[in-house]
């Protein structure tokens, strides 16, 4: 199981401002290890977000996403909404993280 | 009786009763478009996509990203849009892939995105929105001073 994600979600004037810190390699598929091998891609490809258990954000993520992803974005909710953070990347691993929106 | 079979039953009806309960993402709707990720060039991304030939430029999208980036590996790219967006993108032209993002926006949520990305050298970066069926874009070229792919 990877590291947890960081997720702050804030709400004002009836609009909650959400981001999320991933962690993960999001290796590229570019690098070369020390003995000049290429290291093999591997990043999240999926991200859900849900609010109070409605689907508010869908990601696909390529490996041009910088490691450890950053996302921020914005939906009409209120205080105290649940949201749980899905991702999967592309060896199948998967986490959930949960926050509320203060 | 059978006992697989009714072990069967009794798992595919727990597994419906979790769908509608939504304890299992139904999200997963779109599947991840590997011919628009592995997609090499602008065309092919766009094809992929179905875009049609090129989008149109649009001033009712807006591509936040600095003019230079020191660090190719953390690039901060945003997009925001006055149209009703259903779909975002971000395309890096010279990267050895040029999809980097496609994001899916519900109802209720607003159509601003900000991520970071890698960028491999100086390159126009495409950001793509689809409201109303309709795909529109903006461009704008970054300058890298030190690659994030590679090394």
């Amino acid at each position: 199981m990877s590291d947890p994600m960081r997720i702050r979600a804030a709400e004002k004037d009836g609009v909650v401002d959400v981001k999320i810190l991933m962690k993960h390699d999001m290796e590229s598929g570019q690098r070369k290890d020390s003995s000049g091998k290429l290291i093999p891609a591997w990043f999240i490809s999926s991200l859900n977000v849900k609010a109070q258990g409605k689907d508010v954000f869908n990601a696909h993520f390529g490996p041009a996403i910088s490691k450890d992803p950053f996302l921020n974005f914005k939906y009409k909710g209120s205080k105290g909404d649940k949201i749980v953070v899905n991702w999967v990347d592309t060896k199948g691993d998967k986490r959930s993280d949960e926050a509320t929106a203060t | 009786m059978n006992q697989q079979r009714r072990a069967l039953l009794k798992y595919s009806a727990v597994f419906g009763l979790m769908a509608s309960a939504g304890l299992i993402s139904v999200a997963q709707a779109e599947e991840w478009n590997k011919a628009a990720f592995e997609g090499k060039s602008l065309d092919e991304v766009f094809k992929a996509l179905g875009t049609g030939s090129s989008p149109d430029k649009s001033s009712a999208v807006t591509l936040n990203a600095p003019d230079i980036a020191e660090n190719g590996a953390v690039v901060p790219v945003g997009i925001t849009t006055t149209l009703k967006a259903d779909q975002m993108a971000i395309l890096v032209e010279k990267n050895p892939s040029t999809l980097a993002a496609q994001f899916f926006i519900p109802a209720g949520t607003e159509p601003f995105v900000t991520t970071r990305i890698k960028m491999g050298q100086t390159s126009n970066v495409y950001a793509l929105v689809k409201a109303d069926g309709k795909w529109s874009m903006a461009v704008k070229e970054i300058k890298v001073t030190l690659g994030g792919c590679g090394g």
